[in-house]
């Protein structure tokens, strides 16, 4: 009998706490987002790690000097403007007046002062962003001087993504300085967050969900109509498109392309789709006396103009776009999106041409053994199966039309961990890959200095850091230098046109396409996808 | 009986260094953490200089030597990529799979022991003929599958349950549950279904064949013919004696509801230790793997253990031969 009303008790009790759960669910009408994405948001510590969706996700709640609009352009941040002076040695920003951090704090020159020193500290995953180390000086307390060694056009160009951090906040937490990979306390500023931005944070659960709520005090025009935004990682593919189907999250990133017709014939959803600002490439080992994976011995025949041509013009892009990208891919003649350097669409890819091909490694001395299918020779692919959209469809189609001109591809697929740990080497670990790059600066010129320019044998020196094919001209690396300290913008676009012609002409890399963003949201949100794959809630509205 | 609890113990310590010793001996190949840990413009010096630090360089036997070392002591570092102690980590996700393979390991036995039950006694009914093949079902296709079909049936065109995730949460200090809430409990269902179906099937199969086996015995056929119902028959004589083995196979298999909760968590979004070991394989977080595959080798040991003891307090023929030996 005891048990039995314990029972009922028990049973009283749960009844009351689903009630309560019950009461307090639809009760305010507030409009709340909820957006599933593949991946974590890992830390909330803007210098933590240089990666597009973390960065973008921060960058509801953290805000740079400058910002970039719907279209990439760069417009005025937390800097109202800025000026050049001293040639270009000085650049002199007038600070927002008025912004406060989320918890009630200043912004002020202190706060740029110290972000520059923390964004440079050691382990900062981000001091890229102020590459050259340039002094910054308070002028009075909304007035910061930048001084640099040399001149730099594009000093500011990758500065909304370098979020300005409160001083006394960091300081008084003990996060003067980003944690070490290998710390063993977490870093403050890595689970909590104190921004200008339109959101701020008030839940963090690593790996389960963050929680963003609107900002009542920004200082910019509000652009949403949201109260709270729901992030939740969401890993496997067909779970996401099912929550999104079900109507359990509003917008999902990225949508698989096979499940774009079917999210587009369902009555709540659709499949936004853009072109992105990656490009991805295949190259080849340039360097190596001898290939480290191919039937060719004593030689390289990369090292041969005529191969690298005859394997570009082997592969249809057509194909490629249309049957493993169903279209959702621009096919790229260079290694930068002309969002970013529209003077690009002057180079037009090298046509696909089985004939020529044919004729190319005829000519190189790779003739075909064993009749008119034969084999001239084999090579190794690495390609990752799980990094960019459809990377592993990809390389199976190029192993397949490469098979047409007697290339016979040994295709390596592996998982993204194992692969870059291969390809990403300071030696030229790989004959033939594909890889995808997103300048970080949004500029020509980090295409030159880090996948164009030569790099020293040991890997030192920061040049050529991607380089992995070990792609060397002497035109290229000289016009890097010029580009970097040129002010006027005509002589700079020549110069970078100039460089990527070199490129183009030498074959060095292969570029295949500008693969499309797939988001998918339901039919009551209106948003903004940019092409740089962030996720941006301040552009969202929800009906 | 102490001494067999000893000897069990350093048995057991054993089997954990050997674990800890071939994933250790695998973490080599699963590629490079930092490579997962900062981003593309990270100069090839700060990457060799990361991997230093980390220790990585050093050789797998002084790596090893250290994660002992350090895991004795309970200290199992912190995770690349969250920058956190594993061991609050894992401490986080801990509940949500417990409280999963639990209601996963009650769905088994009280949906698998009727169903066996059922079609022990009545072979030929349509009903039976209906559990045998949904069973097939259950054995032969992968968790993934079935837990893709129960969402896109339940959520996506019927909208009745949550697609993904462990929603209605409450938490304590060390323990958070979704025991509590409506929320909660439907946000259980489809998880727990997924997972436990195949250890569901198992159970009804196993009942199934040893009802079947004990109605042909002497004592049955005795029983029946004193006059007793059907019911006393079927429930209190036979199916009490087709449960040890039950009893032995679900204490066995709840170890592997555990481990198998990978899946299940991966295809749910359930905040698990499950998925959060998947994803460290996708970014080489040594620290999360090595600790996650020793707390599952742990648990393994710990429910054989136990179960061995359960064995010699419930079975005397055990008990005798082992003070003979």
């Amino acid at each position: 009998m005891l048990s039995k009303r314990r029972l009922l008790s028990f049973a009283a009790g749960v009844a009351l706490v689903a009630g309560a759960a019950f009461a307090a669910g639809p009760a305010s009408a507030q409009q709340t987002l909820r957006w599933a994405f593949q991946g974590n948001l890992n830390t909330l510590d803007p210098y933590g790690i240089n990666e597009t969706t973390t960065l973008g996700l921060q960058g509801n709640v953290y805000e740079g000097l400058t910002k970039r609009g719907k279209d990439l352009k760069i417009i005025p941040g937390l800097a109202e403007r800025w000026e050049v002076l001293d040639n270009g040695l000085r650049w002199r920003f007038y600070l927002r007046k008025g912004v406060k951090f989320h918890n009630g704090n200043d912004f002020n020159a202190d706060d740029v002062v110290f972000s520059a020193t923390r964004v440079l500290a050691n382990n900062s995953q981000l001091s890229s962003r102020l590459s050259g180390s340039p002094e910054f000086v308070k002028v009075d307390d909304h007035t910061v001087d930048v001084k640099l060694k040399s001149p730099n056009p594009i000093l500011h160009y990758a500065w909304d993504t370098w979020y300005i951090m409160d001083k006394e906040w960091t300081e008084a937490n003990g996060a003067a300085i980003p944690p070490a990979p290998q710390a063993t306390t977490p870093g403050f500023a890595t689970i909590n967050a104190n921004g200008t931005g339109p959101f701020r944070i008030t839940e963090h659960q690593l790996g389960v969900r963050t929680v963003f709520e609107k900002n009542p005090n920004w200082w910019g025009t509000v652009e949403h109509n949201l109260d709270r935004v729901v992030f939740t990682p969401i890993t496997s593919a067909p779970t996401r498109v099912a929550a999104l189907l079900s109507g359990e999250v509003d917008v999902i990133d990225p949508v698989p392309l096979q499940d774009v017709p079917r999210i587009n014939a369902s009555a709540n959803a659709r499949v936004l789709e853009g072109p992105e600002v990656r490009t991805i490439y295949l190259s080849f080992d340039q360097m190596r006396p001898e290939l480290t994976a191919s039937s060719v011995k004593g030689k390289n025949p990369f090292k041969d103009v005529r191969v690298r041509k005859a394997f570009y013009q082997a592969i249809d892009i057509e194909a490629i776009r249309r049957q493993v990208m169903r279209g959702a891919a621009v096919p790229a003649a260079s290694l930068i999106s002309p969002l970013f350097f529209p003077q690009i669409s002057q180079i037009q890819r090298h046509p696909f041409d089985l004939a020529a091909a044919n004729r190319l490694l005829d000519e190189a001395g790779y003739p075909r053994t064993g009749g008119a299918d034969g084999v001239r020779f084999e090579v190794d692919l690495d390609c990752p199966n799980d990094r960019y959209v459809n990377d592993g469809p990809i390389c199976q189609a190029v192993t397949a039309m490469l098979a047409r001109v007697g290339i016979k591809i040994n295709l390596q697929a592996v998982p993204r961990a194992a692969f870059f740990a291969k390809v990403n080497s300071p030696i030229y670990n790989t004959p033939f890959y594909l890889l995808g790059w997103t300048p970080g600066t949004g500029d020509g010129h980090n295409v030159l200095i880090d996948l164009m320019h030569t790099r020293k044998a040991d890997g030192s020196g920061g040049r050529g850091q991607f380089n992995n094919g070990g792609f060397s001209n002497a035109r290229v690396d000289a016009l890097t230098d010029l580009v970097l300290v040129e002010n006027d913008t005509a002589k700079r676009d020549a110069m970078l046109l100039e460089a990527f012609k070199i490129l183009h002409d030498e074959v060095g890399y292969i570029p295949l396409h500008q693969q499309a963003l797939a988001w998918g949201t339901g039919k009551n949100v209106e948003l903004t996808q940019r092409a740089d794959n962030q996720p941006l809630f301040y552009w969202v509205t929800k009906k | 009986m102490l001494a067999f609890i000893i000897r069990r113990i350093g048995q057991a310590l054993i089997v954990l260094l050997t674990v800890a010793l071939i994933s250790f001996s695998l973490f080599r190949f699963v590629g490079d953490p930092t490579q997962q840990m900062v981003g593309q413009d990270t100069t090839l010096e700060e990457r060799l200089q990361i991997r230093k630090n980390l220790g990585l360089d050093d050789p797998v036997i002084v790596q090893f030597g250290r994660f002992v070392g350090n895991a004795a002591l309970f200290n199992f570092g912190n995770s690349y990529q969250n920058r956190q102690p594993v061991a609050k980590l894992i401490g986080e996700r801990f509940p949500a799979t417990m409280e999963l393979a639990f209601v996963s390991a009650l769905f088994a036995l009280f949906a698998g022991i009727p169903m066996g039950v059922y079609t022990g006694l009545k072979p030929n009914a349509a009903l039976s003929r209906l559990f045998q093949t949904v069973s097939l079902v259950g054995v032969s296709l992968p968790t993934f599958l079935i837990g893709i079909l129960l969402i896109f049936i339940f959520s996506v065109s019927l909208g009745l349950l949550p697609s993904f995730g462990r929603q209605g949460v409450v938490k304590f200090s060390y323990w958070s549950t979704s025991f509590l809430t409506w929320e909660g409990w439907r946000s259980l269902i489809l998880p727990s279904i997924t997972l436990g179906l195949f250890q569901m099937t198992l159970i009804m199969r196993l009942v199934r064949s040893e009802m079947m086996e004990v109605l042909r015995t002497d004592y049955i056929k005795f029983a029946k013919a004193r006059g007793l119902t059907a019911r006393a028959v079927n429930f209190r004589h036979a199916l009490k004696n087709t449960l040890i083995p039950v009893i032995t196979i679900t204490g066995l298999q709840l170890g592997s509801i555990i481990a198998f909760a990978i899946i299940t968590e991966t295809v749910f979004q359930w905040p698990g230790m499950g998925l959060m070991f998947l994803q460290a394989v996708q970014t080489v977080d040594i620290p999360i793997m090595a600790a996650y595959l020793l707390l599952v080798a742990t648990l393994f040991v710990l429910i054989n253990l136990i179960v061995d003891l359960l064995y010699v307090a419930v079975d005397p023929r055990i008990r005798l031969s082992g003070k003979a030996a």
